[in-house]
């Protein structure tokens, strides 16, 4: 590496506290999730925010990480997919995507599944139109779809039935 | 469709069923490894220098400088390939890196291996090329034409092939003629190019882990390029982020071993989307002219056409994409007499190869809109004048190739007239600005929007054509009650995975049924493409499982001292017909080990001859689309409000799967229809990121209602049609009849523009 490198910066992620060491200072968020720590769920496919494959939730808003610069997130707490269940025991949604068909090649599911836990924090019954405004961020080239609205749709009924 | 119900004795998990993906609880929690997850220690970053000019001669290159930038350890270019210094699926014509002339925008020239992506840019930038800048030929006509001198020792006609059949002198009484036009699609699947190679610990050998279509094909090109026997060059598939055809070419795979092989380390390449768009290959832009003759009661009595491919600058698959489009010109339709004339040419635009329909998107587009030019000839209903010249089992092509196959025409006609059209009114609900053509931030006056609605219909081949033996391999091991199978069937998202599982259950009775890697440890399986999996390598698979079914069968009936032919699997127990023995296959397969690899092979096809004539095919699926849509007629904005289908796929393995195909199919085709097109100018790529090549979301897509028709193929091993490509094939011309309807235009070219609607 010829570029000048950080000494060492800490990120918290998943509820941890993970140091960088020897980055270069422009890296972004999707690369030191990935090639420094280790946690590809995070996908790359645009590396310019269009299609959200690298979806993660960063102090609870969701973002693309490929636009995060990794030093700016600093003191902030960062989630991806790999955060938000262990291993063997899927969310809801994540369950939900598996068994509605929401999932193909499933190089857009992880940054969908970020996105949906996002949606149905904030709106608990999102309708058909809201699903399609608050997805419209991700890019699936696999399945057209229908069967991820389908399988938010399931999460939002078995919640709401859950509650009740 | 109806939920399948499973009776008691069917194993669980087997063929009918919406089984979901053994891959799928991977996939949702970001565990499963795709091509470009996989990492080694100590491996190096290889990245690869492009050229910018569309035809240039090369007068010098320089990697000293490259050679000398810390961190870099090794700069390859055309001198460093040690074997075939090109590859090509069909023909050999593409250089691994140009030497003495580029042909294209994006063609590799050298590439560096260095220990950070960074550094790989900085090395690009310092290898010194000097081009004598050539004129670059750009319009298939002059390369039709001849006009212009050969860009390529292979001259500039990839092939040229006509079909002449029946009586040429037919005119009339009724002509509809036209000129269609598609743009260049990409195949825009999310998981970008990605691969790691590691050199073998004495340097004769490699392991590749690469997203591709077809692992074996990938082996021999690439062993050939390095100059290695087809063992040393080990292939494993890598997670696939979608195919469609892109990765059926060669791209990264013989960089990346070269750079391995050269540094002795393991190195990985990961193309960003620039890169991606211009290193693969892209659906053919292609120019079809067509006149049909036709009775005044709207019969066809001869269809003339002319086709020209745009091939771009190397051959890839453009000569098999030309028989795939000529061959089918009459679309569903009976047809007696035909002259057509189809040409696949080279220019210095990007190459063209396979994607999800090839060949036939482009007649399909065209020969539907001369249907409906057609109708309104003859003073009929789009619908009306298709029914009236529905193919049938047993109608001869213009090729003279009998329809041996399932052609439910008439009926996937009827059945996609009869599903329900959208409540939606036209302009959306309440005037929710979602709902209107154009979305949010858009101006659209709901007073200006007018709906439409357009039908299409299409015939699709299955499998490879012109004497191609695409068998497919699969090996099946019972090991003390459990099946293991083995394939080198890529996984693409397709969910073959799932559908070997479930054959394997229903065949062998037994739920735990393991898959091996997938990887060139078995016999070849063919490409994941021209929608032929579920058939081939599904026939494989049951092939196999009958086998090891034979065998255990025997086994029993030795143990039980009856006769084996007495026994079969019925569920999950094996049962005699005399109503003695019913013991669970489970239990009969303790400790037992037993192994067998079956080749399927579908039966041999022919070249076509001079005229066009031959049975070239393997077989036929068939599908109709009816579109729905809402057209701002002033701003030429376009919302599709709904799409129906009915497609003949023979029998239904897996519901949930074959939904996924449908929908996902018509979204590549809505996108073709109305926003998708990889722009060229004078060969220079106007727009290769996801900003400006718009790819349908969320809200473009609208819902799908759907019919599939299930009348059994008795040629399939499983009954089944491949469904993967016919979704994407007639939506389009069916988006596009429905903005005609809407706006009156005639619309010749995809994608359908907003200036096309409204200037």
């Amino acid at each position: 590496m010829t570029e000048a490198t950080t000494e060492m910066y800490v990120l918290h992620v998943n509820g941890e506290t993970r140091e960088v060491r020897d980055a270069a200072p422009g890296e972004s968020l999707l690369f030191v999730l990935r090639e420094r720590l280790g946690l590809m769920g995070a996908k790359g496919a645009c590396e310019q925010g269009e299609c959200g494959s690298c979806s993660v939730l960063v102090d609870e808003s969701l973002v693309c990480s490929c636009l995060v610069l990794a030093a700016s997130a600093v003191g902030r707490r960062i989630v991806t997919v790999e955060g938000i269940a262990p291993p063997g025991a899927p969310t809801d949604v994540q369950q939900a995507f598996v068994d509605a068909g929401a999932v193909q090649c499933g190089f857009c599911t992880p940054g969908l599944v970020m996105a949906t836990h996002s949606l149905l924090e904030r709106v608990a019954e999102p309708t058909e139109l809201e699903i399609r405004e608050e997805l419209s961020g991700n890019i699936c080239r696999c399945t057209g779809y229908g069967r991820i609205i389908d399988a938010v749709q399931r999460v939002a009924v078995a919640r709401r039935g859950g509650g009740a | 469709m109806t939920a399948t119900t499973v009776t008691a004795g069917t194993v669980r998990g087997g063929l009918g069923q919406s089984v979901v993906r053994p891959d799928g609880t991977a996939k949702v929690q970001g565990s499963f490894q795709f091509s470009s997850d996989y990492t080694a220690d100590d491996a190096l970053w290889g990245a690869t220098l492009r050229s910018p000019h569309p035809f240039a001669r090369i007068v010098r290159l320089d990697v000293s400088a490259a050679l000398r930038v810390p961190g870099v350890a090794a700069v390859i270019t055309a001198a460093d390939v040690p074997g075939v210094p090109t590859y090509g699926l069909i023909s050999q014509d593409q250089p691994v890196f140009a030497s003495d002339v580029v042909r294209f925008v994006g063609e590799p020239v050298a590439a560096v291996a260095a220990d950070h992506p960074a550094t790989c840019r900085q090395a690009l930038q310092a290898i010194v090329v000097e081009y004598e800048v050539l004129e670059p030929l750009t319009d298939p006509e002059r390369a039709v034409d001849g006009s212009v001198p050969p860009i390529h020792p292979d001259g500039n006609v990839i092939r040229h092939q006509r079909i002449v059949r029946g009586d040429q002198t037919i005119e009339g009484p009724v002509t509809v003629e036209g000129t269609y036009e598609l743009g260049r699609q990409d195949q825009a699947f999310l998981g970008l190019e990605a691969a790691l190679a590691v050199p073998d610990h004495d340097g004769g050998g490699v392991e590749l882990v690469v997203a591709t279509q077809w692992l074996h094909e990938d082996q021999k090109q690439i062993a050939a390029c390095l100059a290695l026997p087809a063992e040393k060059v080990r292939l494993a598939l890598g997670g696939v982020g979608g195919a469609f055809g892109a990765r059926e070419d060669i791209s990264l795979q013989v960089h990346t071993c070269l750079l391995a092989l050269r540094t002795g380390r393991p190195v990985r390449i990961a193309y960003d989307r620039h890169e991606s768009f211009l290193g693969h290959v892209h659906r053919h832009p292609c120019t079809v002219w067509m006149r049909h003759h036709a009775d005044h009661d709207g019969r066809i009595r001869r269809i003339e056409a002319r086709f020209v491919f745009d091939g771009g600058a190397y051959a890839s698959t453009s000569s098999a994409v030309l028989i795939n489009g000529i061959t089918h010109t009459q679309g569903p339709y009976a047809c007696e007499n035909a002259t057509v004339d189809g040409w696949a040419v080279r220019t210095n635009n990007l190459p063209s190869g396979a994607m999800r329909g090839f060949g036939v998107v482009q007649a399909c587009f065209a020969h539907e809109s001369q249907m409906d030019k057609l109708a309104a000839a003859c003073g009929l209903e789009p619908l009306e004048v298709r029914l009236r010249n529905a193919m049938h089992t047993g109608d001869r092509l213009i090729t003279g190739q009998v329809v041996e196959n399932v052609a439910p025409v008439e009926r996937i006609i009827h059945e996609v007239a009869a599903l329900p059209l959208p409540d939606e009114p036209v302009g959306g609900h309440d005037g929710d600005i979602l709902r209107l053509p154009g979305g949010v931030g858009r101006t659209t006056d709901a007073a200006h929007v007018r709906r439409g609605i357009g039908y299409a219909v299409s015939i699709k081949n299955l499998m490879y054509s012109e004497g191609f033996d695409d068998y497919s391999t699969a090996r099946v091991r019972l090991v003390d009650g459990t099946v293991h199978v083995k394939f080198a069937t890529v996984e693409v998202g397709q969910g073959f995975v799932t559908l070997a599982q479930q054959i394997a259950r229903t065949e062998l009775g037994i739920e735990d049924v393991v898959l091996d890697r997938i990887d060139t440890g078995v016999g070849s399986a063919g490409s994941t493409s021209a929608s032929r999996q579920t058939w081939m390598s599904g026939g494989a698979v049951l092939g196999a499982c009958r086998l090891v079914r034979d065998r255990l069968l025997a086994l029993v009936a030795d143990r039980e001292g009856m006769d084996a032919a007495a026994l079969t699997i019925d569920g999950a127990e094996i049962v005699d017909s005399g109503g003695l023995l019913r013991i669970p296959v489970a239990v009969a397969a303790a400790g037992v080990d037993i192994d067998e690899t079956f080749e399927h092979h579908h039966p041999a096809t022919e070249d076509l001859d001079e005229l066009g004539q031959g049975n070239c095919h393997t077989a036929f699926a068939f599908c109709a689309h009816r579109a729905v849509v809402d057209v701002d007629t002033e701003l030429g904005l376009v919302k599709v409000v709904q799409i129906a289908t009915s497609q003949d796929v023979g029998r239904v393995l897996n519901p949930l799967s074959v939904l996924g195909q449908v929908e996902g199919g018509i979204a590549q085709g809505l996108g073709l229809a109305v926003m998708e097109e990889l722009l060229q100018d004078g060969g220079i790529v106007k727009n290769p990121t996801f900003t400006d090549y718009l790819l349908p979301t969320f809200l473009d897509m609208p819902p799908v209602v759907v019919s599939l028709v299930e009348e059994p193929e008795p040629h399939s091993p499983l009954g089944a049609k491949g469904v993967g490509e016919p979704p994407t094939i007639s939506s389009t011309p069916a988006v596009v009849a429905a903005i005609r309807d809407a706006v009156g235009r005639e619309l010749p070219r995809v994608p359908v523009r907003p200036a096309d609607i409204c200037l």
